[in-house]
């Protein structure tokens, strides 16, 4: 047995401590969130939860699938956000995956000043006034110029590429002889063969889709098209007017955390799923070149 | 008759000169032939990176070119048409820079404010993530570490709003007039006697760099100990049984054995973090700020939401009142103004790694 000095046992014990302090501070605010968004009006004026639920009631969490003036907005954003998300992610995980592959091909021509073409705008971007007129130019103002607007990330078509290099040549050439083209190629090997990857970025993707706030709430004129992040946003903002509060069986803040709850679950549900995948994505991400 | 006489006056070298034009010629053409036939037969994959280009192109590259507003005046009514406006040359950003209007004032104060935000970041939202991983490595329990990892990484996967809403929600201060208590942290806050019962934390400029830079933490630093991670289990255990032989304690471990392995990772992180020092997020702040009162500005208006401001998309531009046909100059000037600083100082934190210690991003 391995011997432990007096300096590495303290040293061990308050690991343990801090590890699990941190990730209690990082687990509070979801339990609390979730706490008041089902407590009582009276308890949360009162200032009563603070941890667990306080006489639950569900009354705000109900409000939005039974009262149509607090339901009709909210799941008409997160239609929005689904549309936003699926369409989204299909269009650029499209893109990036051609892209990806083609650079991956070792002998293709002009391979570095495309890598290139691509890579630069990693680290030079014109910045935020002329991005924005630049949208405003090319007409992205409503659903479909989101969609194809914030369509690709050089990272993510690196990572696919770094990916498909690895994959081994011989197949490739094995399939070659067999007669297949292209397309074939990436279909049946390529894409087939880098699950992880291809998993790993359409989640980034989807995860940006998802949580998009700014350029969305900016650029899209129609409210109706508005995704989730922008009413969520209102709604948290409503609960800040003391005087409306009177009207309601819920604390308005219950409300607030209800619709925070409301556009979390997915990401909670998806989240066993994704942090198998994402922290070998950070590392394959290396840019090379 | 001239051919015959030219050719009897030509040189030796310059037959020699001809001779190699003349093969070259050859080689050129059949290099563009190769070329060509090399394209040819990869056209398909050609295809494919058709809509790459094109996206690369339309969203990236043109928005570079629309960087010449900041040296021309803009006016809706007498063209839309960026290009074919009138050069005003460097009068905005001189105005901006020099000027002796309140924007000057404003612009610096924004300047002043995203160096000392990134700075604060820097000195505590730089080690923490380091540390965790470190205490994470010390956790030989594989369930209970990848147990407190995982839920470490949970925030990251959250959307700027949602977590500036929780920011909003818990620490609002109370109205005693309706009897409503304040936020749950305001609550706690008010209970240990740190601040008043009617303190809204949040519209407070003393408050503002401290509750932002607590709040990245809390949301990156289990994400980004992940990086840091991964370079301490590279670390071979061997090296760690050396320096324990030669009687080093914990703290020597880390000192001689950890920090040194994962050196380069070290490097590479820091050097990025001061290429973003004038890039601070604009959206966290934007939400976090948006619904109080203006004077939060004095501390949280960064050079990002300053330009934001400037240009008119996003709030009010209270205290800038610009010429409208200026608007877009102004806007784009501090911009360029922003990304030149932070291009200048990626390089100089590059250069000097590269001197001091042999890694380097490029």
């Amino acid at each position: 047995m391995k011997r432990l000095d007096t300096s590495e046992i303290i040293f061990k014990i308050l690991a343990y401590v801090l590890v699990t302090l941190f990730a209690l501070a990082t687990l509070y605010p979801f339990i609390y969130t979730i706490s008041a968004s089902i407590s009582s009006k009276n308890a949360m004026d009162a200032g009563a939860v603070v941890f667990w639920p306080v006489e639950p009631d569900f009354l705000a969490i109900k409000a939005f699938f039974q009262e149509p003036e607090q339901g009709v907005r909210l799941w008409r954003s997160y239609t929005n956000t689904l549309f936003y998300t699926f369409f989204g992610t299909l269009f650029s995980m499209g893109v990036s995956i051609f892209a990806g592959y083609a650079l991956s091909k070792s002998k293709l021509l002009f391979k570095r000043q495309i890598a290139f073409f691509i890579i630069f705008t990693m680290w030079f971007s014109a910045g935020l006034m002329p991005t924005y007129y630049n949208y405003q130019a090319l007409l992205v103002s409503n659903r479909w110029g989101i969609i194809y607007g914030f369509g690709v990330q050089a990272f993510n078509i690196i990572l696919l590429r770094n990916y498909f290099q690895g994959i081994s040549q011989e197949i490739e050439e094995a399939a070659v002889v067999d007669g297949a083209n292209e397309l074939q190629l990436l279909t049946s090997i390529y894409i087939p063969m880098s699950k992880s990857a291809i998993a790993t970025v359409t989640l980034f993707y989807a995860l940006s889709r998802w949580n998009g706030y700014f350029w969305n709430r900016i650029l899209v004129a129609n409210a109706n098209e508005h995704p989730l992040q922008v009413i969520l946003r209102s709604i948290v903002a409503e609960s800040g007017d003391s005087e409306t509060g009177f009207d309601y069986p819920y604390s308005l803040r219950s409300l607030a955390y209800a619709a925070i709850v409301l556009s979390v679950i997915p990401i909670i549900i998806i989240y066993p799923y994704l942090q198998k995948y994402f922290a070998k994505g950070v590392n394959v991400g290396g840019v090379k070149e | 008759m001239n051919l015959e006489k030219e050719r009897n006056i030509i040189s030796y070298k310059e037959l020699e000169a001809l001779r190699e034009e003349a093969i070259f010629n050859e080689m050129e053409k059949s290099k563009v032939q190769r070329y060509w036939l090399t394209l040819k037969s990869q056209w398909p994959i050609f295809v494919m990176l058709i809509p790459v280009i094109v996206f690369f192109l339309l969203f990236r590259y043109r928005p570079i070119l629309e960087l010449v507003i900041g040296f021309k005046s803009f006016d809706a009514n007498i063209t839309s048409n960026t290009f074919a406006s009138p050069w005003i040359g460097f009068h905005a950003l001189q105005e901006l820079m020099f000027g002796t209007k309140e924007y000057t004032v404003l612009f610096w104060r924004a300047f002043r404010n995203t160096f000392t935000i990134s700075m604060y970041g820097l000195l505590f939202g730089f080690p923490i993530p380091i540390i965790l991983a470190l205490l994470f490595s010390e956790i030989k329990s594989d369930g209970f570490r990848s147990i407190t990892q995982v839920l470490t990484y949970l925030p990251k996967f959250i959307s700027t709003v949602v977590i500036t809403s929780l920011l909003f929600l818990m620490l609002r201060p109370g109205q005693a007039d309706v009897n409503i208590q304040p936020g749950v942290i305001n609550g706690f806050l008010v209970w240990l006697g740190a601040v008043p019962n009617e303190t809204n934390l949040l519209g407070n400029p003393a408050y503002f760099r401290s509750i932002f830079i607590l709040s990245d933490i809390w949301e990156g630093a289990g994400y980004g100990s992940i990086v840091y991670f991964a370079a301490i289990m590279a670390i071979s255990p061997t090296s760690y049984e050396a320096a324990k032989i030669d009687g080093a304690n914990k703290l020597d471990q880390i000192r001689y054995v950890t920090l040194p392995g994962m050196a380069p990772t070290l490097t590479i992180m820091l050097i990025l973090r001061i290429g973003g020092i004038l890039s601070v997020g604009y959206e966290k702040i934007i939400l976090m700020t948006e619904n109080e009162v203006h004077w939060v500005l004095d501390t949280a208006d960064v050079l990002s939401t300053f330009i934001l401001r400037l240009g008119n998309v996003y709030g009010s531009s209270a205290g800038l009142s610009l010429p409208p046909d200026l608007v877009r100059a102004f806007s784009t000037s501090a911009d360029l103004f922003n990304s030149f600083i932070a291009m200048f100082l990626v390089l100089g934190a590059n250069f000097i790694s590269r001197r001091v210690s042999d890694t380097s991003l490029f």
